[in-house]
């Protein structure tokens, strides 16, 4: 047991860093550690030391490659593609391939268990089930989920032109938007969700107290 | 799965061996009734003897070029739609045999070439990068033991629930990979660097935002899983390991980490994986709490008058188990079950504790005591710490089994709503 926790500490970079300040190592090695990793001050610890600036392994990504993989779309909008669309032709597009899962209008039926959760609700925090309108924190989210995981059986099938559509059809039937509304990557980003103001951050760290 | 349609095909053809007929009937006779852990320890339930020839009197098969379990031994886990239980009644100590570790994945399983996966590492860095799985296999490697459950992990609400059934969604492998500290370490990151996004290349692209002080601690790039290579259903040809944390955060099938210096909010860590507390919604949960479960005796298994080895796992992912208690009285009174050496960091750790039952029925439970101090609670703290609407997250109650005079043993669910 000491043995592996000695290796396991051992390959943490914070220690590095302390090997770096000793100046033990090359100045090189300061520019490849940066400040995250000098951050952590921890004791010395010798199986690093060994270690080269950097081992050489792997290769430079092409930005075109960054590019065809970086699909994540951030609270503030950034990521978010050109184009647009509004409810109307989403209901068109969620009518053909959201709804045999999801629901012809996306509500709970009654009695019936649909293959995919409900997505439309009113925007009361109390109510049932959990929804877009009553839990989701971020509309950014809903364009980030839909454009890489919908529809189930042909994730990644939809054009950013529709998924902005299907989205403002989703926050239309939540009466979060009007019906008229045209999201964009300007726009979208600018929707207050009604469950935003409920999240809070887990601030648990351990200790006798039941959280 | 291979063998039952063998067996089929063998049957309808009228073409039995011996070797089939025999592992069909007992295995038909054991499954429903009683695990195979039991007969070591009661002889309650006869088990059928079938006609076997004198072992010493007969050369066996020769060397193979992969082991089988014994015919006699049939774990399985238990499949739903979206997840597929491990079978922790069946186990004798903690570490789970890669086929029967628990699932879970959002889009099924992707078919992946290891010839043709990269792993990209981009954003806040210096130089972004990717690596190939033998650029990953290169670097200095690192192994550990440790635990994944799903945050979504308790099933209560009849009498009629095994181990598996309750808790099903935690195992427990030894991994091995490169540590996330090593590879960040190559592409430079950024002093103003906070969280990264993790990114898996299953069906459902599924991503998660990761503090980067975990990546520092001690996330693995892992590609190999109790000596092999991983399993596909745990992340081939590599996932991301973060020990001790909700297992949606160890991404399987990892192809994109981003460094960043805040959380994308995605739909995994906003509409799921979330729950309510009080009126509000908890997020960002990552590390699992520490709980118990006993595996023996337990539904639907039947104990004798006599003594009894308690037995089960306890765990925390906030660092290690320093004791476990149970109670063979229903909950009055606690005593503490002797731990399994070794005793590891974020892992299962067996308890054992012996017992002797007079024939009165009673009820047994357990409840775990991590290195933070906190003792895993019953039900009603949780309820009136978090409210009646609980939701199905990050939910680590102390179970409870009935003891009925007659010796057969229930779950007990506890209603909260």
């Amino acid at each position: 047991m000491k043995t592996g926790k000695k290796i396991k500490l051992a390959n943490m970079p914070g220690r590095l860093c302390v090997v770096i300040a000793a100046g033990l190592m090359l100045i090189g090695l300061m520019a490849a550690n940066n400040g995250v990793l000098n951050s952590k001050n921890q004791p010395l610890l010798k199986d690093t030391t060994q270690w080269p600036a950097t081992f050489g392994f792997g290769r430079t990504a092409t930005v075109d490659e960054i590019a065809k993989w970086d699909i994540s779309i951030r609270p503030d909008g950034k990521g978010l593609p050109a184009g647009d669309g509004d409810a109307t032709k989403g209901a068109t597009i969620y009518a053909l391939k959201c709804a045999p899962c999801h629901g012809v209008d996306g509500k709970e039926i009654p009695g019936i268990k649909l293959p995919a959760p409900a997505l439309v609700s009113d925007t009361a925090a109390k109510s049932k089930p959990k929804t877009i309108g009553n839990y989701w924190p971020y509309a950014t989210t809903l364009f980030d989920y839909v454009r890489r995981a919908m529809p189930y059986n042909l994730p990644g099938s939809l054009t950013d032109n529709e998924v902005y559509s299907v989205t403002a059809y989703l926050l239309s039937a939540n009466k979060i938007i009007q019906p008229g509304a045209v999201l964009n990557a300007q726009s979208l980003p600018k929707i207050i969700m009604p469950a935003k103001k409920l999240f809070v951050v887990d601030d648990r760290k351990g200790g006798a107290e039941v959280k | 799965m291979e063998k039952e349609q063998k067996h089929h095909k063998e049957k309808s053809t009228g073409n039995i061996s011996r070797r089939t007929m025999i592992g069909g009937a007992v295995t038909a006779a054991i499954i429903p009734v009683i695990s195979s852990f039991t007969k070591y320890i009661q002889a309650g339930v006869p088990i059928p003897s079938p006609a076997i020839d004198d072992p010493t009197k007969k050369i066996g098969p020769g060397p193979g070029k992969l082991g089988k379990r014994s015919t006699f031994e049939q774990p399985v886990k238990k499949p739903s739609d979206i997840s597929s239980r491990s079978p922790l009644q069946d186990f004798y100590s903690t570490i789970t045999p890669s086929d029967l570790h628990y699932e879970r994945h959002h889009a099924g399983i992707p078919f992946i070439d290891p010839s043709q996966y990269e792993l990209l590492i981009h954003g806040m860095v210096e130089r972004p990068m990717k690596f190939n799985l033998a650029d990953l296999k290169r670097f200095p490697s690192f192994t550990r033991i440790c635990f994944l459950e799903c945050s979504g992990n308790f099933r209560t609400g009849k009498e009629e629930l095994t181990p598996q059934d309750i808790l099903g969604l935690t195992s427990q492998s030894e991994w091995t990979g490169v540590l996330l500290s090593t590879l960040l370490r190559e592409v430079g990151v950024s002093d103003k660097a906070s969280w990264l996004i993790a990114e898996g290349s299953d069906a459902a692209v599924m991503t998660r935002s990761i503090p980067i002080k975990k990546a520092l601690d001690d996330a693995i790039i892992a590609y190999g899983q109790n000596g092999e290579a991983i399993r596909p259903e745990q992340g081939y040809p590599a996932r991301l390991l973060l020990p001790g944390w909700e297992g949606n955060t160890s991404v399987k099938w990892i192809r994109r980490i981003e460094i960043t210096d805040q959380p994308y909010m995605t739909r995994e860590e906003t509409a799921k994986y979330t729950y309510p507390v009080n009126g509000k919604i908890r997020m960002f949960s990552f590390e699992m709490d520490a709980r118990s479960i006993i595996t023996f005796p337990s539904y639907p298994q039947k104990v004798e008058k006599g003594w009894i080895e308690i037995r089960g796992i306890a765990w925390t992912g906030r660092g290690k188990i320093i004791k476990v208690e149970v109670s063979t009285d229903a909950g009055k009174t606690w005593n503490a079950a002797k731990l399994q050496e070794p005793v590891l960091d974020k892992a299962h750790t067996y308890f054992k504790y012996l017992w002797q039952w007079k024939g009165d029925a009673t009820e047994i439970l357990s409840r775990a005591v991590d290195e933070t101090g906190y003792t895993q609670p019953r039900l009603k703290q949780l309820v009136d710490a978090r409210g009646t609407d609980l939701g199905g997250y990050h939910l680590n109650p102390v179970t409870a089994w009935q003891i009925k005079n007659d010796g057969s043993v229930l779950f007990k669910p506890e209603a909260w709503k």
